[in-house]
């Protein structure tokens, strides 16, 4: 009796303790990085190649900050980010929601069939030459309107997973809602304008947040439909292009203290941390304020379906 | 797999209204027309986008020249795309490669993110789980590029933190040069991997976990089960179907390699032969050499291969009383 009540004191003060530490290890892991850039980016470049910088800069100075947008081009690539990430997610995210309403009703005829080719397109897809031959067929190439329409890594008008999330969220509603519109002689789309999206609200957060990212860390894009034009160029275009040819010095056993001393007191490390933060930054200040929208978005929408 | 069992059922019950058998296809047609005009926009983005360029397959079976015309002008040559690809010994490599890093990632995603789940459910301080939910998923929502930028300066020889803290630690005696040999390469992408999303993934299975019914803890705990007992009796069993499902839907992706940037990005000269991926190798073909033919062959091999998998994982998961995907 005495070494049972001892075992159940003594086992999960042990295991909590272990498992906190454990915890805080993997905040540590995943945060420092991250924090290590920061500091990186606020301190002196020519000061960085010494070594030794770990959370806090050593000399402070925004000097690199001010070379990522002295060019210009950094400074216009983010605009165009901006630019496409809001349409993307805007149009996307109504254009998912409506057609989530139109699944979602059991007396639509091709409910099915329009399901199944959607579900299909996220186990397939034609590769990347098929597709880059309709790009070009459509015109499309090194215009603003790919970023928007074309489907490419993570960046997408409207995905499969998306309406089916969404999807799922209507169909928890209250079928008499939908009822009561139609008494009140309202036709379907109007009953999804007036009912239907106002309530979607969490679940649209949650997809308005998921096309978001797509759209803010896209590349590939870039680089394959609009990379001769440089006023098309994306933030995360830009960071690829530099981190590529900083890439280098990690893999060989040169130094970057040479390139150090070639501008003053800014470095390609410098630079690159910088621009690190500017495309971090826009969704590291958004994500925790949708936190609860896209877990219960994720969890309603599940894998069940 | 219950909810369509669900659907059929519906759909082969009397409907409700019985008028409505009585209508012809067109008088249905018309009276949901508003419904049919708020989906076939998006149902003609789709085929567009997604099933028009299937046409661009056709490439595979020509040796097909940008100056040669139309497609239908090109030169047939049969399978022999296919049988060059399987003869060359740089492909192989590349599907090696391929298959590796796609299991060492889904292995290690899969029983880290569990872990994970499992111990943060242990954790009581409601304000302390919350945050360290949050910090986990922070680099979920980083690109690639910048995910790529941050390991390879931690793997850094210089002042790379991983080497710092070896060093520290006596572990090595010099910095390991990571990202210039092979033998690390795949590793690293699995602990990439790992780093960027198991916060993320965990989140499925915390909500599985959640709904599992509290009276079997409480009557387990009236047994005398101790914590490991109830994890391995009770909450692993209660997940069971999720983590089945997700293996499914991930086996589907096998040969997407884990991930295309993160092998683009971190790949070098040095390690190339370990690095290559099928979708580099249709990368390097297609644009690089101008090579469409031998690219979009090798891109159909990628797909054909995916849904044969999806097919036999979901049909071995049947045969075995399991949840099941389609």
């Amino acid at each position: 009796m005495r070494t049972a009540t001892k075992r159940v004191r003594v086992e999960p003060f042990v295991f909590h303790t272990l498992n906190t530490i454990f915890m805080i290890a993997i905040a540590v892991v995943t945060l420092y990085p991250f924090l290590n850039t920061l500091a990186v980016s606020f301190n002196s470049g020519v000061d960085t190649t010494r070594g030794g910088i770990y959370v806090l800069p050593r000399i402070w100075t925004f000097s690199n900050y001010k070379a990522v947008f002295a060019t210009g081009d950094v400074g216009h690539a983010f605009w165009v980010s901006i630019a496409r990430t809001v349409v993307a997610t805007f149009v996307g995210v109504f254009l998912t929601a409506m057609l989530a309403y139109a699944l979602s009703r059991k007396e639509f005829m091709f409910r099915r069939s329009i399901t199944i080719i959607f579900i299909l397109t996220m186990y397939f897809s034609a590769g990347v030459i098929p597709t880059y031959f309709i790009v070009k067929d459509l015109h499309l190439l090194n215009t603003f309107l790919v970023y928007i329409l074309v489907p490419s890594g993570t960046a997408g008008l409207i995905s499969a997973f998306n309406v089916l999330v969404v999807r799922t969220y209507i169909k928890t509603l209250p079928e008499s809602l939908i009822e009561s519109g139609r008494l009140d002689g309202a036709g379907d789309f109007r009953v999804f304008m007036s009912i239907i999206l106002p309530l979607c609200a969490p679940v649209l957060a949650t997809i308005s947040l998921f096309i978001a990212v797509g759209q803010w860390n896209s590349w590939f894009d870039t680089f394959l439909y609009t990379s001769s034009r440089q006023n098309l160029s994306t933030l995360q275009f830009e960071l690829m292009k530099l981190l590529q040819s900083t890439m280098n010095s990690n893999t060989t056993q040169t130094s970057t203290s040479a390139a150090g001393q070639i501008s003053n007191m800014v470095t390609p490390l410098s630079i690159r941390a910088a621009i690190t933060i500017v495309a971090a930054a826009p969704i590291l200040v958004v994500y925790p304020f949708l936190q609860r929208h896209f877990v219960t978005g994720l969890q309603v929408g599940g894998v069940k379906e | 797999m219950k909810s369509t069992v669900q659907d059929n059922k519906i759909e082969a019950m009397p409907k409700t209204k019985p008028q409505r058998r009585n209508q012809t296809f067109w008088q249905r047609f018309v009276s949901q027309g508003q419904l049919i005009l708020m989906s076939v926009p998006m149902l003609i983005y789709v085929i567009i986008f997604a099933y028009v360029p299937l046409w661009g397959w056709l490439m595979a079976f020509q040796q097909y020249k940008p100056r040669g015309g139309s497609i239908f002008s090109q030169q047939w040559v049969g399978l022999d795309q296919f049988k060059f690809l399987f003869m060359d010994e740089g492909f192989t490599r590349v599907l090696r490669n391929t298959i590796a890093m796609s299991v060492i990632s889904l292995v290690l995603s899969f029983i880290t993110a569990i872990g994970f789940a499992i111990l943060l459910q242990e954790i009581k301080r409601s304000f302390f789980k919350r945050w360290i939910q949050t910090i986990s998923y922070l680099p979920h929502f980083l690109s690639w590029v910048i995910v790529t930028g941050i390991v390879a300066t931690s793997l850094s020889t210089e002042d790379g933190i991983v080497n710092i803290v070896l060093m520290k630690l006596h572990l090595i005696d010099s910095p390991i040069l990571w990202l210039g040999e092979g033998k690390y390469f795949w590793g690293i992408v699995g602990a990439s991997n790992v780093w960027k999303e198991v916060g993320w993934n965990a989140i499925i299975y915390l909500a599985a976990i959640s709904a599992i019914d509290p009276s079997l803890y409480e009557a387990a705990e009236m047994d005398g089960a101790s914590r490991y007992r109830k994890i391995w009796h009770i909450t692993l069993p209660g997940i069971k179907p999720v983590i089945i499902i997700l293996l499914i839907m991930n086996l589907g992706w096998i040969l997407n390699g884990g991930g295309f940037e993160v092998q683009y990005f971190l790949g070098n000269g040095q390690v190339v032969d370990w690095s290559e991926t099928i979708d580099i190798f249709v990368l390097k073909y297609g644009l690089r050499i101008g090579n469409y033919s031998l690219g979009t062959a090798a891109g159909i091999f990628k797909t054909v291969v995916s849904i044969v998998l999806l097919f036999m994982a979901n049909s071995i998961a049947k045969r075995l009383g399991e949840e099941r995907l389609i």
